[in-house]
């Protein structure tokens, strides 16, 4: 199972450093599934099926496609693929990428001081997950639908348009759509 | 079960389906033909069943063409990702005893997962093609999928509280003593709309209107990249057919004359037939007609349904 994990985690490096150097934005979102999808086997790996299950519908099936849709909307040509290239200069992710280099070599020799393999083999089943979610961590659960509901409701209210009308003749069927 | 023995499985699994897919041509245009009063496809073979040959013969032979202004690359992978996510979902799926290429603990969840995942061969296929209609295909196709995907999942959740499991294994053992379709009506009619609307078939398919669109998101491609949406889509109804049966008929169950596979095969075909009828006889909705459909009607109703299970399950356990 830790050759899963290690290969499963790999792929999910290398695709998200694709999401980022990709200059054409719906290249970039197609790695981005494939991250997503790498980091859901990894789940897997480590015994979390039903945390894999909501990875893959709720990140990649559903969160991915929104953004693939505003893009899509956007109508990004060539142009950003030039603009992107330009803001992708050498000296801009020089600094960055050596600072996580370190915390890279850091976090491999914190591993290589255990042993690797002793990864929890005990599978966690949807009962498991609703039990603790319903049971210990309800008041968080509640928190987290009360942030949601606001969430709808103000996108509701920005999108709310008031109707125009453009002409008198228009004004005698309010309800037409 | 022995390695050997579930090699034999997939591979029967994909035989059987990928045929069904292929022989699904014959049945839906003679099963419309039926419906409209006229022949149907009668020349080829008996009863003209070698259409099927000649078809894909058709598709195999025709120019496999990329058009210059297509991104290459997201244009051949989207009708990749249509067929692989719909025979992915198959593997859940429990054919018999015994009989399931994957017998997952989150069988339910995993359907979901790659029915969600299917959306991308419209949305890409769509995007890749770089032209007007096919783009607002793909618009239309991501916008009612991602909106009936919450309702397909939301009705499948009374199932599961009722049969506390989201193994397909055990949902169809709890229907031992009454099918779901008796304890969950409302939840079997919003997951077959739903359903209709994942596999975007008429009347739900907005996002193809050829009067309207030309083909939609497919209106690029030919050859047999047009033909792995052809064959998506019919293992995409022979998929929601077979999760339908699974989930709330029953599944393999029925009186002990015919061996279980047939009994499960029996009503999926039924299923197909119900899919076929509803292209014939529904014309297609408006766009915002299916979306105002789907939001206000069906996410209310759903919840409901959800409430009130959940409601009784609580009653009768107490």
């Amino acid at each position: 199972m830790s050759l899963v994990f290690y290969i499963s985690s790999f792929i999910a490096i290398l695709s998200t450093i694709m999401v980022i150097t990709r200059y054409q934005p719906i290249h970039a979102l197609l790695y981005l599934v494939v991250s997503f999808l790498a980091l859901a086997v990894t789940f897997l790996s480590l015994g979390a099926p039903f945390a894999a299950a909501l990875q893959v519908i709720v990140y990649a099936g559903a969160i991915v496609v929104l953004f693939i849709f505003v893009v899509m909307m956007l109508n990004l040509g060539k142009q950003t693929a030039q603009q992107e290239k330009e803001w992708l200069q050498l000296r801009a992710w020089l600094g960055p990428s050596i600072l996580s280099l370190v915390l890279l070599a850091e976090m491999a020799v914190l591993l290589l001081q255990d042993d690797p393999t002793g990864m929890p083999a005990a599978v966690v089943t949807p009962k498991q997950v609703s039990l603790s979610l319903y049971g210990e961590y309800i008041i968080a659960v509640e928190l987290v639908g009360f942030l949601l509901m606001t969430g709808i409701v103000g996108a509701a209210h920005i999108g709310k348009h008031k109707k125009k009308s453009l002409h008198r003749f228009l004004q005698t069927y309010p309800n037409l759509n | 079960m022995t390695v050997m023995q579930h090699i034999w499985i997939v591979l029967g699994v994909l035989f059987v389906f990928l045929n069904i897919a292929a022989g699904l041509i014959w049945v839906e245009r003679r099963l419309l033909a039926l419906w409209q009063d006229r022949l149907g496809p009668n020349r080829a073979g008996p009863l003209g069943l070698f259409i099927v040959l000649a078809d894909t013969l058709k598709l195999f032979f025709k120019e496999d063409w990329i058009p210059p202004f297509a991104d290459k690359w997201v244009f051949i992978l989207a009708p990749a990702i249509v067929v692989a996510s719909v025979l992915m979902g198959l593997a859940i799926i429990p054919f018999a005893p015994g009989i399931v290429v994957a017998d997952l603990n989150v069988g339910l969840m995993f359907f979901l997962a790659m029915s969600s995942l299917g959306v991308y061969s419209i949305v890409l296929g769509g995007w890749a093609s770089n032209n007007k209609y096919s783009l607002l295909g793909a618009l239309r196709g991501a916008s009612q999928m991602i909106a009936y995907e919450v309702f397909m999942g939301l009705s499948l959740m009374g199932v599961v509280m009722l049969s506390k499991s989201f193994n397909l294994g055990d949902i169809v053992a709890a229907q031992k003593d009454m099918w779901f379709i008796v304890t969950q009506p409302v939840g079997f009619v919003i997951f077959f709309i739903a359903g209709l609307a994942e596999t975007h078939r008429l009347p739900f398919d907005i996002p193809e209107a050829e009067s309207e669109l030309i083909a939609g998101f497919h209106s690029e491609y030919s050859g047999m990249k047009f033909g792995m949406f052809f064959i998506g889509e019919y293992l995409g109804i022979s998929l929601i057919s077979a999760m339908t049966v699974t989930l709330f008929f029953g599944g393999w169950l029925g009186p002990a004359f015919l061996p279980p596979v047939v009994w499960f095969f029996l009503k999926t075909f039924f299923f197909i037939g119900i899919f076929i009828l509803m292209r014939a006889s529904l014309p297609r909705p408006r766009y915002d007609q299916l979306m105002g459909y789907g939001w206000k009607l069906l996410l209310p109703l759903v919840l409901l349904n959800l409430l009130v299970t959940g409601a009784i399950a609580l009653w009768l356990k107490s």
